[in-house]
């Protein structure tokens, strides 16, 4: 089969598009193309009578001369931004196989249905009777969300994955606060995404660390000695980092409800469970959803996202708020009740972003959404069966959504670390995986196929990473020198933390 | 619908090279005992169906299409040039992740930088990260830093502060020993005399709005020089349109700048996503919030832009980094420097310019309406809280009949205010409209 494949070439796809030749700018600043006069964009001319400024605001509060903003002619904007979107790879133009963060295709469907007037012009205060098929909309979504989580009540307004582990954390503290017993400890397995042990901290709490056995798990017995009647709760990724389902995970959430404490489950790795298991069925109490990486909302080089909360019955009361009620067949708005931990952001949430994980969640139903699992799943483990014997697998099982692979035998016979093997792929056209991520193994490659890609990528993918490995013995200068084929080559990052130049003035 | 592309073949191809038998060989490694799902959710749509389910959905809701806005109060109506649409629905932006490969990423980095120099530009201030989620939980989270910043334990905030900001900022700071106390307001503002009295040496922050939630303009300049007289930070929250004619908190000595960046170039979309807008002195760059990008050279001397100051930061620095942030809104980031640039040094003053001569053009003939009166004396930029001679709300409902997306109730923040209306014009509002609106106003009372 496709083992005898793999041979030493040179990369088929090389695509970034602007021709790089040293000394020459890529692009200009916006600050360098600007002309005195020139304009992109002409309010119409004021119809309503021109008063001097000073008869409105005080003197003493108005500029004195305008915001040095560039001017620039809308065709120049445009043939600048153009330009900047050709120096991008992303999840439409390149294989994206970046590590516990789900970059899956994004709906073009869900664009259009979020541009429509009746939901992307609806200002947040409008009155609520006036806004039903909104509130409609969002009330129908927390019971998707609570039927694909097994939970009994959500909330929508966390902006983000952290923003929702935060909002968790918050609940639990109120809940255990109420109960009289406030708790100070939080535990995370060393394999834990880093906002978990920060959204922690943020909290208050004081994180405790907990190693992972030699099979990339959570210890059951390391938990043992440190699950005790002041651990508020028990933050754990399900699949795990490694993209292994922790199996010991009903055996945990006896033990933490044993001393009781509660069970969050961080939803960046739901892609691997949807529809064929559900969170409240496996222990957990609380669980944040990234939109923006299972629900396929286009994640924007960096946000937006949304983070819904979902949490079992006795945390209910502690939601932040506003909550959509049904009354009547009317929806509305409610304050929460007097135990709800308050706000955590103005209005309602990213709404229209959730709009468009409704219309995700509509367009698959039941069975779209097991496939979306059945595909992640089936996905990872045919890159990592191809892949296997070309570099270390460390848990050689199957896995769920994810695996992560390591370059450390490349590392300590050619000197070739993760970092160069994921500057090389991005000259055969790939994005990197997840790299020196999750901190338990050495010289981690975290790679994250996700549903959406054909098997002719994924056989693609793994012709090039074992091209890759061939010149790590080959020609190891020129895996180390990578990226050869990308607009500029690695970046000096020492020096610009070191003497940060943060602007152009 | 469904987007996997795997056909049956593909799937048998698949598994023999895996050495599964079948798909659910791949999950035997998963206890018995844990139960599978069987969801309770209907059948899939197809794209037809999906369009005409949500477009039910959306027909039932007023917006800024079907009806004149008039509603501010934190969120604004403002037109968004159609070139702010286009690049933003870019692929090359919009599908990309948190740029960890610059060399695959210079677009959105250079985009970003561009960003935050523009808000630099538009605040006076010397740095500016590449944005938060929304303006209150940016507004929290500077109050985090002015908090760890000084190693004091008060902060002091405008009376006049958005009612929602305040309560997200409350949440935040749930868990720290922090005192919160409000400055008293006074015809709308806060009272420079009584302020004085409050800020003292255990003040990490005076926090202020500008304008504030009833669109009054605060003496900003002189809380900036109360607070630093007492070694606290001065913070302010701001309305990023206004700083085309308003004087920039950089130039009266602002230690940090946030404010909800909507209005530069992002829908209104019923809250969010928004724009977190956060600008500091230089002196704080290594204790804030969020992702910075910053200019470097690459190996052959060449430009180019990277995520920089990381070590501040969550994937770092785990439980001791600044936040916990790892999203933020690149997306709206990018409408935002976008947006000032379509509009530029001329068309951003003039943008700021038209708002404030129309808002007080319908100032001026709200108040002739018998039993319609000013809340307030204060100056104000686009928006201005009336004292009405009728409920607001029922007021409301009768202007939604006629077209109209009328003020914000005041009551909803305050029950003292129960006939105060918060009434917002925008450079989006003609002559002929804010006309109309004024005419439906005085029939319906």
């Amino acid at each position: 089969m496709r083992d005898e494949v793999a041979v030493t070439k040179e990369p088929l796809l090389p695509t970034p598009s602007t021709p790089h030749s040293p000394g020459r700018l890529l692009e200009p600043l916006l600050s360098d193309l600007h002309r005195p006069g020139r304009r992109a964009f002409n309010l119409p001319t004021l119809d309503v009578p021109s008063v001097p400024l000073e008869r409105m605001i005080p003197p003493p509060m108005l500029r004195k001369d305008p915001a040095p903003l560039p001017e620039v002619s809308e065709r120049d904007l445009v043939k600048h931004f153009m330009r900047l979107a050709h120096l991008n790879f992303s999840g439409e133009t390149n294989f994206y196989p970046l590590g516990s963060c789900t970059m899956k295709y994004n709906p073009k469907v869900n664009e259009e249905i979020a541009s429509v007037a009746g939901f992307s012009k609806v200002h947040p205060y409008t009155p609520e009777e006036n806004i039903q098929g909104m509130l409609r909309l969002l009330a129908e979504l927390e019971q998707l969300f609570k039927e694909i989580l097994g939970m009994d009540a959500v909330t929508l307004q966390p902006a983000a994955g952290a923003h929702g582990e935060l909002t968790a954390l918050l609940v639990a503290k109120a809940y255990h606060e109420k109960k009289g017993r406030p708790r100070h400890k939080v535990v995370v397995p060393d394999s834990a995404h880093g906002t978990n042990p920060a959204s922690a901290a943020l909290c208050g709490f004081d994180v405790v660390e907990v190693v992972s056995t030699a099979r990339g798990r959570a210890s059951l017995s390391a938990l043992k000695s440190v699950v005790d009647e002041d651990v508020a709760v028990f933050m754990m990724t399900n699949p795990n980092t490694l993209g292994l389902f922790e199996g010991e995970v009903l055996e945990i959430a006896k033990l933490v409800h044993e001393k009781g404490g509660l069970m969050y489950l961080d939803g960046a790795n739901l892609n691997a469970l949807l529809g064929l298991y559900r969170p409240g069925d496996i222990g957990f109490d609380m669980v944040h959803v990234n939109i923006h990486k299972t629900f396929s909302i286009p994640h924007g080089s960096g946000g937006p996202g949304g983070g819904p909360v979902g949490v079992r019955a006795q945390l209910k009361p502690f939601l932040p708020g506003p909550i959509v009620v049904e009354q009547k067949g009317i929806f509305r708005l409610a304050s929460p009740g007097p135990d709800s931990i308050g706000r955590v952001r103005s209005f309602f949430g990213n709404t229209g972003a959730l709009v468009r994980a409704y219309a995700y969640i509509k367009a698959l139903g039941k069975e779209g959404l097991r496939g979306v699992s059945e595909g992640a799943i089936l996905n990872a483990n045919y890159l990592k069966a191809l892949l296997k014997g070309h570099y270390p697998i460390p848990v050689d099982e199957p896995c769920m959504h994810e695996f992560v692979a390591s370059a450390k035998e490349l590392k300590s016979r050619h000197g070739i670390k993760a970092m160069d093997i994921a500057k090389r792929l991005l000259d055969y056209g790939f994005y990197a995986p997840t790299i020196c991520f999750p901190l338990i193994v050495e010289e981690a490659l975290m790679i994250e196929p996700t549903e959406t890609e054909s098997r002719e990528v994924l056989e693609a993918f793994a012709d090039a990473l074992i091209a890759i490995a061939q010149e790590a013995k080959a020609n190891p200068g020129k895996v180390q020198g990578a990226p050869h084929r990308m607009p500029v080559t690695r970046l000096d990052e020492v020096t610009a933390a070191r003497e940060p130049n943060l602007r152009w003035r | 619908m469904n987007f996997v592309p795997l056909t049956a073949d593909d799937r048998k191809v698949m598994l023999r090279k895996i050495g599964a038998a079948s798909f659910e060989a791949l999950l035997e490694g998963i206890p018995r005992a844990i139960p599978r799902a069987d969801l309770k959710i209907p059948p899939g749509l197809s794209e037809p169906e999906l369009l005409r389910l949500n477009a039910d959905l959306a027909a039932e809701n007023v917006n800024t299409r079907s009806h004149l806005c008039f509603l501010g109060a934190g969120a604004y109506d403002h037109f968004i040039p159609a070139v702010v649409r286009y690049i933003t629905s870019r692929g090359e932006f919009l599908t990309a992740y948190t740029p960890y490969q610059p060399e695959a990423s210079q677009g959105t980095l250079q985009a970003m930088y561009e960003f935050q120099s523009l808000l630099c530009d538009v605040t006076g201030m010397e740095a500016a990260n590449a944005s938060l989620y929304e303006g209150a939980s940016a507004l929290a989270e500077a109050c985090g830093v002015a908090l760890r910043e000084t190693g004091r334990g008060k902060l002091l905030v405008a009376g006049g502060l958005h009612p929602e900001y305040r309560q997200t900022l409350a949440t935040y700071l749930k868990q720290a020993p922090v005192k919160i106390e409000a400055l008293p307001v006074k015809d709308g503002i806060i009272d420079l005399a009584a302020a004085q009295k409050q800020v003292d040496s255990q003040t990490a922050a005076v926090v202020v709005q500008i304008p504030n939630a009833f669109g009054c303009l605060e003496p900003a300049e002189g809380l900036s020089e109360l607070a630093h007289q007492r070694g606290a930070l001065f913070i302010a929250s701001i309305n990023p349109i206004s700083l085309g004619i308003l004087k920039s908190p950089g130039s009266y000595g602002a230690d940090i700048v946030v404010g909800e960046g909507q209005p530069l170039g992002t829908d209104l979309q019923y809250g969010g996503p928004y724009l977190g807008l956060f600008a500091c002195r230089r002196g704080l760059i290594r204790k804030i919030p969020g992702r910075i990008v910053g200019m470097t050279r690459d190996a052959h001397g060449r430009r180019g832009f990277v995520l920089t100051l990381q070590t501040r930061e969550q994937h770092i620095r785990r439980a001791k980094a600044t936040s916990n942030i790892c999203t933020n809104e690149a997306m709206m980031a990018l409408a935002a420097a976008v947006y000032l640039v379509s509009l530029g040094k001329e068309g951003f003053r003039e943008v700021a310019a038209q708002n404030l001569l129309k808002a007080h053009y319908g100032f001026d003939r709200m108040v002739r309406i018998p039993g319609v009166r000013p809340l307030f004396k204060a100056p104000f930029f686009n928006e201005f809280a009336l004292e009405m001679p009728v409920d607001p709300e029922l007021l409301n409902q009768r202007l939604l009949k006629e077209g109209f997306l009328g003020g914000f109730p005041l009551k909803r923040w305050d029950p003292a205010l129960a006939k105060g209306w918060l009434v917002c014009i925008t450079e989006a509002r003609s002559k002929e409209e804010i006309d109309r609106f004024v005419a439906a106003v005085r029939s319906a009372l």
